[in-house]
């Protein structure tokens, strides 16, 4: 992803960390932040399926691999600003939480959020991901020749 | 003579009650969480999602304990529960090109870039009994070592850059789905691999297995099995773009088989594909095999009249839910049909003895 020439990188970057985190962390920082922003609901947060594609080969045409659970939820701030989340899994208030955020993302809040819950939310998906790669090239093996037959 | 009955209501009831109660088993011993089946039956549940053809290890671990551990019974709540869900859309096909890599594995290139990474394997556990886990199952420390950061290519990719393998090719962007639509044969490639990664592993398994014993023999190399996390992406329309809407772990197993050629083109190998939810390697290599074998005609090759060539045979039959919706519907009261079979026995009985009478008589 070239941040440079998206202009929704940032954007996407927040969704895709929201859609990605624990609903518990989420809930746990939002509930840290203390906000109780005015906002009206656009779209009741629901429990929905998404089919996940696959490629034959790798790399050839798609094919339908299976669904998964989503949940979404839509609303609008006091000021207009409309915010939306679609995360994995079945939490209603995680959905509604991420949409609050999203929109929250777009006001003067924003390094407010950005410091208090996404960071932290980054921080703790970057160290889990290390310590999974970590443990994964402990399991590398090197190989070394023990004999040759052509002697 | 037909009665209609009704009742057992009371014994339904009576037996469901039971049902719960033989779930729970000996109440001295803790009941088991819902949380513990998704952390502890790991590959249970992997194999309940894929099947079930619903990602969702919570759901998954729920339905294990509900079945009693009878996984095609857990399969089965699954599938019933996806059916409830409206569908919020398609997702983009997942990149496994960007997976982050648990496990690594090449049977073809022993230096392949990014190397072998073994991951949390049972290969080479001797396969005796541990004891150990009995009296405590509490796991010991695991050796860290600096992650990797180079990327991981397919291995495929090095075999296409010489043109030793057959290409890929792109085909419709939104596939065909066995959810909406009944399968049609001749089923397109699609079809048959969305059949596949949610057929029932051991049919599956005993399906590759015969073409490596020589049923439209096509002897396969693992060229590559991954296992790992990917992000699936969505285009959302109310944003106007893709997002990530979540994570997933799939095990992808690409194959190398026998090549193909002709006096005008030079040979190439071809390959099989299979890509299945979750930590599911055995399900996965059997789905390539099983996708090779499907493919003889597209490759140009004979009808070796091997089961696991004909795609009636195998999509039709790969289903455990289809198939245990059959199997046992057999055993539901069918005393009308078995009335009238007695009825023609009899009749036909009747009518030989009859006949041997008159025999006898004459």
């Amino acid at each position: 992803m070239n941040m440079m020439s998206d202009p929704n990188a940032s954007r996407k970057d927040w969704l895709g960390l929201l859609a990605k985190a624990p609903a518990a962390d989420v809930a746990h920082y939002w509930a840290e932040l203390a906000m109780a922003p005015d906002y009206t609901i656009l779209r009741n947060p629901e429990i929905g399926g998404v089919m996940v594609r696959g490629r034959a080969g790798a790399v050839g045409a798609p094919f339908n691999l299976g669904e998964m659970t989503v949940a979404r939820a839509s609303v609008k701030l006091s000021d207009g600003t409309v915010g939306h989340g679609y995360v994995q899994g079945r939490s209603k208030d995680h959905a509604l939480t991420a949409a609050l955020v999203d929109a929250l993302m777009q006001t003067d809040e924003a390094d407010r959020i950005g410091a208090n819950l996404l960071t932290p939310l980054r921080t703790a998906r970057e160290e889990r991901m290390a310590t999974r790669a970590a443990k994964a090239a402990a399991t590398k093996v090197d190989f070394f020749t023990m004999l040759r037959g052509e002697d | 003579m037909y009665v209609a009955v009704k009742g057992g209501e009371r014994a339904i009831d009576n037996a469901h009650a039971w049902l719960a109660q033989e779930r729970r088993g000996d109440t001295s011993v803790p009941e088991l969480s819902v949380a513990q089946i998704r952390e502890q039956m790991t590959l249970a549940v992997n194999r309940v999602m894929a099947e079930g053809s619903l990602y969702d290890p919570d759901l998954a671990s729920l339905a294990i304990k509900q079945a009693r551990g009878d996984i095609i019974e857990a399969i089965f709540l699954i599938r019933a529960y996806r059916t409830t869900l409206p569908r919020f859309g398609g997702s983009e096909p997942i990149d496994t090109g960007d997976m982050q890599c648990d496990r690594r594995v090449s049977a073809t290139f022993k230096d392949a870039p990014g190397g072998q990474i073994l991951g949390p394997t049972f290969d080479y556990t001797h396969r005796l009994l541990d004891f150990k886990l009995a009296a405590d199952g509490e796991a010991g420390d695991v050796t860290l070592a600096e992650p990797q950061t180079a990327a991981m290519p397919h291995i495929m990719s090095f075999l296409g850059r010489e043109n030793l393998i057959q290409p890929e090719h792109a085909g419709q962007a939104v596939p065909d789905d066995l959810t909406r639509t009944p399968l049609e044969l001749p089923a397109s490639r699609a079809l048959r691999l969305q059949s596949l990664t949610r057929g029932d592993e051991g049919f599956l398994l005993g399906m590759a297995y015969s073409t490596q014993r020589g049923y439209a023999r096509n002897h396969a190399f693992v060229a590559e099995l991954r296992i790992g996390a990917v992000a699936v992406e969505m285009d959302i329309p109310e944003l106007g773009f893709a997002i990530e809407i979540g994570e997933i772990t799939v095990t992808e197993c690409e194959t190398v088989n026998q090549f193909q050629g002709s006096k005008t083109q030079p040979p190439q190998f071809t390959r099989g594909y299979g890509l299945v939810f979750g930590m599911t390697e055995r399900k996965a290599i059997s789905m390539a095999l099983v996708d090779r074998a499907l493919r003889w005609e597209e490759l140009g090759e004979d009808n070796l009249g091997a089961p696991a060539q004909d795609e009636e045979f195998v999509l039709y039959h790969c289903d455990n839910i289809q198939a245990t919706g059959f199997l046992e519907h057999i055993k539901l009261p069918h005393y009308v049909d078995f009335q009238s079979e007695l009825e023609l026995i009899r009749k036909l009985r009747r009518e030989v003895q009859s006949n041997m009478c008159k025999e006898a008589a004459e």
